[in-house]
């Protein structure tokens, strides 16, 4: 029976790089509750990451991540000079020696892979939806979210490419493939949205047509979160729905304002900040010593 | 001789009642499906072939519900907040609350002893004020919906549920499980956080006895134990409490 919410697990290695040379060995753990990251960095310089889905078992979530991060590097658990732990299942990280809120960590990250100029950061993941403002340096000067409701999140998606029986990868690319685009679904609620499509399919409403109509509502949601914050150019998008063009592209033409790209995967975010305040705390605790 | 009927097009299902001079002679239920229009005449038909008349004996047909226009043969339609309150208060004439929770929507109404609406709350915004939330529950906990009730009356551990979202709990449900968390406190927590979101409701309009539930959700005892518990108060649960939209239609039919 085929999952088609399930996202394709990543990782990937610095394979040029010689981490052994490296002065700073750090690690970040992102634990959320749909998906976990480990992030190695090596003197500031990403050099490995894995993304896997989160367990019903956090501790055993935070290890699966950090032992795929690790495979084929070479590098143990004991090189690692530091790790933070972030994610709302960041005090369940075993092998972390301090624990900062995903906030910090996502302003954090996100600065450092969209740069120094970005100024809002909006990180739509699993299972909430943040508004970062942050300053130059990727510190939080405000920020609003929502944990509460499905809509604008990365379950709600989920939700929807499983009842249109689409992998979710293809998701955002197919509902763009619209000639015009179709009103938004007119319920928020993702369990209502769900009634409306299946609607909405009955009537002849091709994938691409109901997939752009939630799209379009799910950027709508977010859109609201962020007026609330307000967006201060620079604008960047973090988290999984990130990678949804249909979503991004509905987004930035609703607020009118386009976000910065990045190379980066962008689920990384919050572990790679992290990563990042661990090599902080590694080198004022060696310059302590 | 007077007959009339009512029908109610809700989210889930359909209903339909005949009166014969303010007696109910007929009624039937059919899921809304994929045709509403084809079900309700459905459920219309049924009423009627119990009430062993035919279309043609009906003076009027008035419609309620979210899906009215899908009504066949009504003449008007009214709200669903004037319908509940209609045909709760033909019964209960002492009802000053009514609580009436479907599949999709959830509403608390105040009403006076003349039986007029006095103010009203609705979610219908958020699955999980709803029946919606136990059907999706249900499946999580891989039970029959209808025996969700009762299981959760055996609890007798209250546990917190934190997802105050149908998606989100299911999730959280799955998480409990994995933790040996016994599936009737589960079930319980289920119905304690509908009740709550209800309850809500109902301080918006400010509740006074007798408060009385219909609608579909009604007929679960663990969501009536629930909001007995929330409320802090007695909730009388009629017999048939899903027809009652359709009941204060076909009042409001005598009327056309």
């Amino acid at each position: 029976m085929p999952e088609y919410w399930r996202w394709t697990e990543q990782r990937w290695h610095d394979q040029d790089r010689d981490w052994h040379d490296g002065e700073l060995v750090t690690a970040g753990v992102d634990v959320g509750s749909v998906s976990s990251q480990a992030v190695i960095v090596v003197d500031g310089e990403l050099y490995a990451f894995a993304s896997r889905r989160t367990g019903s078992d956090s501790p055993e979530s935070a290890k699966r991540a950090m032992d795929w991060a690790l495979e084929g590097t070479g590098m143990t658990l004991d090189d690692i000079g530091f790790v933070v732990g972030t994610g709302y299942g960041r005090v369940n990280v075993p092998f972390s020696n301090k624990a900062v809120t995903e906030i910090a960590c996502h302003a954090r990250g996100a600065n450092f892979m969209y740069g120094p100029s970005v100024r809002t950061v909006l990180d739509m993941g699993g299972q909430d939806c943040k508004v970062i403002r942050c300053d130059e340096r990727g510190k939080v000067t405000a920020f609003a979210m929502n944990d509460k409701c499905a809509a604008g999140t990365g379950r709600g998606m989920e939700v929807f490419a499983d009842l249109l029986a689409v992998s979710i990868e293809e998701v955002g690319e197919l509902s763009l493939q619209v000639e015009e685009e179709p009103p938004p679904v007119s319920c928020t609620c993702v369990v209502f949205a769900k009634s409306e499509a299946t609607g909405l399919l009955r009537e002849g409403w091709p994938k691409s047509k109901v997939l752009a109509s939630y799209c379009s509502a799910m950027s709508h949601r977010v859109s609201t979160l962020l007026e609330q914050v307000g967006v201060e150019e620079d604008f960047a998008i973090t988290g999984g729905i990130a990678k949804n063009v249909g979503v991004v592209k509905r987004l930035e033409n609703e607020i009118g304002v386009k976000a910065l790209k990045t190379t980066y995967d962008t689920q990384i975010a919050g572990g790679l900040g992290a990563a990042l305040f661990a090599q902080n705390l590694l080198r004022k605790q060696r310059g302590a010593s | 001789m007077m007959i009339t009927a009512g029908i109610d097009v809700g989210a889930k299902t359909i209903k339909a009642v005949v009166l014969r001079d303010g007696d109910i002679v007929g009624k039937a239920m059919t899921l809304a499906g994929f045709d509403a229009r084809e079900s309700a005449e459905q459920a219309f038909s049924s009423a009627l072939a119990q009430a062993g008349i035919t279309v043609d004996d009906v003076q009027h047909v008035v419609a309620t519900g979210a899906g009215r226009r899908y009504a066949p043969h009504a003449k008007g339609d009214i709200s669903e907040v004037s319908s509940a309150v209609k045909g709760v208060i033909e019964r209960h004439p002492a009802a000053r609350t009514v609580i009436d929770v479907g599949a999709e929507e959830g509403r608390a109404i105040r009403c006076n002893e003349e039986g007029n609406v006095v103010d009203f709350a609705l979610n219908e915004k958020c699955a999980a004020g709803a029946g919606a939330f136990t059907e999706a529950m249900s499946r999580a906990l891989e039970v029959a919906v209808e025996d969700l009730g009762s299981m959760s009356l055996t609890s007798t551990n209250p546990i917190p549920m934190n997802a105050q979202c149908a998606v989100f709990a299911e999730s959280e449900v799955v998480s409990l499980l994995h933790a040996r968390t016994p599936k009737q406190d589960i079930a319980r927590a289920v119905h304690d956080a509908i009740a709550s979101r209800i309850v809500s409701l109902a301080r918006k309009v400010g509740f006074a006895p007798e408060v009385v539930l219909v609608g579909g959700l009604a007929r679960n005892v663990g969501f009536v134990d629930s909001l007995q518990r929330a409320l802090g108060c007695a909730v009388v649960v009629p017999n048939d409490p899903e027809y009652f939209g359709a009941f204060g239609a076909a009042l409001a039919a005598r009327n056309v």
